[in-house]
């Protein structure tokens, strides 16, 4: 399988050499929706030249990088163009080794259930095959690459680019089985952006998984890896907060990077729910409604991994998604993140019910994101109303796409152990609803 | 031909309010006044008011509550103390000082308000006592200084040294803002005069009628207040008040003069009478050399009793000759402008041009910038003859979201003749709906750029110290004979921003909560429930007779 990812890899460098190129670099950087203040280039670029003059990028509101992106760019600023392009592919093939490793993974246990009889019989026609899977981490590499959103965010030198194969790394990392090496990644991903500290729990559970030991928790083995772990995880934040620090010799860093991704302070227009929320809010409840909106990226994680600790991957796939939707700065870079696992789960599609819809939706408000902020910005003939709009109906979009995923998984793992052809008790055909 | 008069005429006043300007004995406070009249080439009259009062008081001793008050104000000299002020420049101005056509003004002021301040450096909090100064000047003056806040006063860190004596340079004892949106009225006027030792009613300040003074094309009123040396060897010291009034009108105006300390009015007459006749011709001519220029002024000494010739009234009457005659053209000059399209981003332009026609010197700009227009200072390039030119000093302090502004300082080397052109990118920021102002596509307003320098002369300028040197040549300490010092303030900026919908925080809260709680309720059914075969519920009635078949412990209906 290398020579058709190769191959890939080739197409995908082409058409962000070609785009780079061209005048459209130009113009993909300055749009909001690639863009946010959190991850463009043009801050990068400007926290560098604070620097040069001697100023801390601190100590204005136009650098919200960590001191790790500085020390990187400070060397390779003259090739940020390859750089981004070497994140992109890293992040495909970690995406395409992972899914290889869970692929490989759910066969096996696949086979010892059948073969354990643990299968109603007449579910077998959802039972996977390995020709059915032999293309799938090939078509997760593609859905990553080719994906438009990718592209745009690798032609507009957004960091989402670098931080995305952090998260890729890491997720490798847990499935291949190494504890500290997947610790140390997660502990670098939260540390650019905090939200990855949700993904803790299903690395854990994984590893949980792997190692045999159940997830109880009177028994003092769960315990004790979980301990192990954290402390891979917190050790390794806390050396990497530390010599931040000793980068530019103070804590400036903290307010300007953490506390921006929490109070939100600019209202710069994106695609995610916030910047019109806080800019029409009152005054009076603005506290309380960030600290709604902030815990709604955390709190679901404890009952997911409780309805899905049998199924880590599908967790973290989930919560990659959680978090695009509902962080404080989204960008179409960290949508094309979780749209890359889509094909992993290619054998729920008989079961999803909503993907028409929801496909429509979603093509339909990226096409219009840019008329309707021309329109806004610079046409002046609509407002900030119809890009709101947009946004609302974009997010919409992606939540039905995530719940609907969800559903099928779980649907699936019903049918699995209950049987495919259900029957009421009267004999005729039954229909399966959620009570 | 033009014609072009200016009348004045002098009635008695009562002795009583003729005396409270007189010298007192014993005391050395002084009052000074003068009142330059400079016909404009574009046929303006450029008139200029200075009243000086000078305080003789130890005001570096610590602890000595100063309460005798002569002919300074109280309301400053309280001020002063409380704050611990060691200078206070405040400017109000109407309209935009035209330098190519006019000239260069003998106090330089930006549209709206201007207050900069050098504060003691035994202040602890120079913070608070901005903030409550900028408020007592406010309740002063009657105008809206309360409006200066963190987010627009920036500590200029080379731009404004002070004026008086004391050579600190510690910039963080220095505060500086500019409030341009600020509209000068009779309102403000009237405080003003209130200041003069003598009010409205006597001396040139008689003069001043707010209806004559309005409708002009410039008027600013600024009062200055400085530490000076009394003699050359500065041996003692003494708080200087300058309040100055510059006006641009080409109108008739009628007005009174009274007996001052010392009152005089200086007229320019250029070439002497190539331009325009003047009568009643005075014996008195004298020259002086300001900014750069050596002309001749026809003095009246307003103090001496045959000025005034038989009727008690001075008319003067100035007869136009007829066009041309030539301006010394300024040698500095700048302007400003935004380029851009939308409401995404935007360009600030500066243009500074050098007409000395062989010599370059540098120019110190200073820039501030409000914190909602996001600078991006990478995008700063300078450009002069199509060629770039670097600052050799750049002092750059970004803005904080909220709390301060953007400041930008360059020393830029201008080369002779040429136009320099100073760019920087900036991204517009959408605001909260509280922050817009209640006319939000009016746009916001940018302050003025300032540009000092220290332009070579090409007339030697006297360093000398000397009593009987005319007010306005006397404004700026000359230190060196070949060059002198000046300011020139751009045009302010009026920039749109994007707005969100004023009418919808209620409907944006409503349906964002709307979606996320759609997205809450889908994971919230698919945590909590579990897949189950859907059996259908029997009818009500068959329910009831399964309920009494229970209690009768009968099988059940299905």
């Amino acid at each position: 399988m290398a020579a058709p990812l190769t191959l890939l890899l080739i197409v995908a460098v082409t058409i962000r050499a070609v785009l780079f190129r061209s005048s459209w670099a130009e113009l993909i950087s300055e749009r909001v929706e690639v863009v946010s203040p959190l991850n463009a280039w043009k801050r990068v670029v400007e926290g560098l030249a604070l620097l040069d003059l001697g100023v801390s990028p601190y100590s204005g509101d136009v650098f919200h990088e960590t001191p790790f992106m500085i020390y990187l760019f400070h060397f390779v600023v003259d090739y940020a163009e390859i750089v981004f392009m070497i994140a992109d592919g890293i992040t495909a093939v970690a995406l395409y080794l992972s899914i290889q490793t869970y692929n490989k993974n759910v066969f096996r246990k696949q086979k010892y259930a059948l073969e354990s009889d643990r299968y109603p019989a007449d579910c077998l026609e959802l039972l996977r095959s390995p020709k059915e899977m032999f293309y799938i981490p090939l078509k997760v590499a593609m859905f990553y690459l080719l994906n438009p959103f990718t592209i745009l965010s690798c032609v507009a030198k957004s960091t989402c680019g670098l931080n995305n194969a952090i998260i890729a790394l890491f997720i490798l990392c847990t499935l291949k089985g190494s504890a500290l090496l997947s610790g140390i990644l997660l502990a670098l991903a939260t540390y650019q952006s905090i939200y990855p500290l949700t993904l803790f729990a299903p690395a854990l559970l994984f590893f949980l998984q792997r190692l045999y030991i159940p997830v109880n928790l009177r028994r003092s083995s769960f315990w004790f890896f979980t301990l192990q772990y954290a402390f891979i995880y917190v050790g390794s934040l806390v050396v990497i907060t530390g010599l931040s620090f000793f980068l530019l010799g103070s804590w400036d860093f903290i307010p300007s990077v953490y506390g921006f991704i929490f109070s939100v302070p600019d209202l710069t227009p994106n695609i995610g729910l916030f910047w019109y929320f806080f800019a029409e809010m009152f005054e009076h409840f603005r506290l309380f409604f960030i600290c709604v909106f902030q815990i709604n990226v955390f709190f679901y994680t404890i009952p997911l991994s409780i309805k899905l600790k049998e199924h880590p991957v599908f967790l973290i796939f989930m919560q990659i998604a959680i978090i695009s939707i509902f962080k404080s700065y989204p960008t179409v870079g960290d949508v094309a993140l979780y749209m890359a696992f889509l094909p992993a789960w290619s054998h729920l599609y008989r079961f999803l019910r909503n993907i028409f819809l929801v496909s429509c939706v979603l093509l339909a408000c990226s096409a219009l994101f840019p008329v309707l902020w021309h329109l806004w910005i610079y046409a002046g003939s609509a407002n900030s109303n119809f890009y709101y709009a947009i946004t609302l109906l974009f997010n919409f979009g992606q939540i039905l796409l995530v719940s609907d995923y969800f559903y099928a998984y779980l649907r699936r793992e019903h049918h699995l152990t209950h049987g495919l052809y259900l029957k009421k008790k009267d004999g005729t055909e039954a229909t399966l609803v959620l009570k | 031909f033009r014609l072009s008069s200016l009348i004045g005429h002098i009635s008695t006043c009562p002795s009583l309010i003729g005396q409270c300007c007189q010298r007192h004995p014993g005391s050395v406070d002084e009052f000074q006044e003068e009142l330059v009249i400079r016909p404009l080439h574009s046929g303006d009259i450029y008139a200029s008011f200075q009243f000086r009062t000078l305080w003789d008081t130890d005001f570096l001793q610590e602890g000595q509550k100063v309460s005798h008050y002569r002919l300074f104000p109280k309301s400053l000299g309280q001020v002063l103390s409380k704050f611990s002020v060691r200078e206070l420049h405040i400017s109000f101005t109407q309209g935009f000082w035209r330098t190519m056509q006019w000239g260069q003004p003998f106090i330089p002021s930006p549209p709206g308000a201007e207050l900069w301040v050098w504060f003691h450096d035994t202040v602890s909090d120079v913070d608070g006592n901005w903030k409550e100064l900028t408020n007592v000047l406010s309740g002063i003056f009657c105008a809206s200084l309360n409006f200066i806040d963190l987010t627009n006063t920036v500590q200029p860190s080379a731009s404004f040294k002070p004026l008086g004596l004391g050579n600190a340079t510690d910039h963080r004892f220095l505060r500086y803002a500019t409030l341009p949106r600020e509209i000068v009225c009779t309102e403000n006027l009237t405080p003003w005069k209130k200041l003069l030792p003598c009010g409205s009613k006597a001396g040139l300040a008689v003069l001043l009628k707010s209806e004559k003074l309005f409708h002009s094309s410039f008027h600013s009123q600024a009062v200055h207040i400085r530490p000076v040396c009394q003699d050359e060897q500065c041996t003692s010291k003494a708080w200087e008040l300058r309040q100055t009034l510059n006006v641009v009108f080409d109108l008739y105006t009628a007005g009174q003069g009274k007996k001052a300390f010392r009152s005089s009015i200086y007229l320019n007459c250029g070439k002497t009478g190539e331009l325009f006749e003047l009568s009643p011709a005075t014996p008195l001519l004298s020259q002086a050399v300001v900014l750069g220029d050596r002309r001749t002024y026809s003095v009246f000494d307003l103090t001496r009793a045959e000025t005034f010739g038989q009727l008690r009234s001075l008319n003067l009457l100035l007869r136009w000759k007829g066009d041309g005659g030539e301006m010394l053209r300024p040698l500095l000059h700048a302007e400003r402008y935004v380029a851009g399209f939308g409401l995404q981003t935007g360009e600030i332009h500066t243009v500074i041009y050098n007409n000395h026609p062989y010599r370059a010197f540098p120019v110190l700009l200073m820039d501030s910038v409000p914190w909602y227009l996001q600078l991006y200072i990478h995008t700063l390039t300078v450009t002069s003859k199509s060629r770039d030119n670097k600052p050799s000093y750049i002092h750059y302090q970004p803005a904080k979201d909220r709390h301060r502004p953007h400041l930008l300082e360059m020393l830029i080397q201008l080369p002779p003749h040429s136009m320099t052109e100073v760019t920087v990118q900036f991204e517009r920021a959408l605001l909260k709906w509280t922050e817009y102002t209640p006319d939000p596509n009016h746009g916001f307003y940018v302050g003025s750029s300032v540009v000092s320098a220290l332009v070579p002369s090409m007339v030697a300028m006297s360093t000398n110290f000397t009593q009987d040197q005319p007010l306005f040549s006397s404004f700026v300490p000359v230190k060196e004979e070949s060059s002198y010092f000046v300011r020139v303030y751009t045009e302010p900026l009026l920039v749109n921003l994007p707005t969100p919908d004023f009418s919808m925080p209620y409907n944006v809260i409503c349906l964002t909560c709307t979606v996320v709680a759609v997205g809450y309720g889908s994971f919230y059914n698919l945590l909590t429930r579990t897949f189950q075969v859907d059996e259908p519920s029997l009818p009500l009635a068959k329910r009831l007779a399964n309920l009494i078949r229970r209690i009768r412990g009968v099988p059940l209906l299905t």
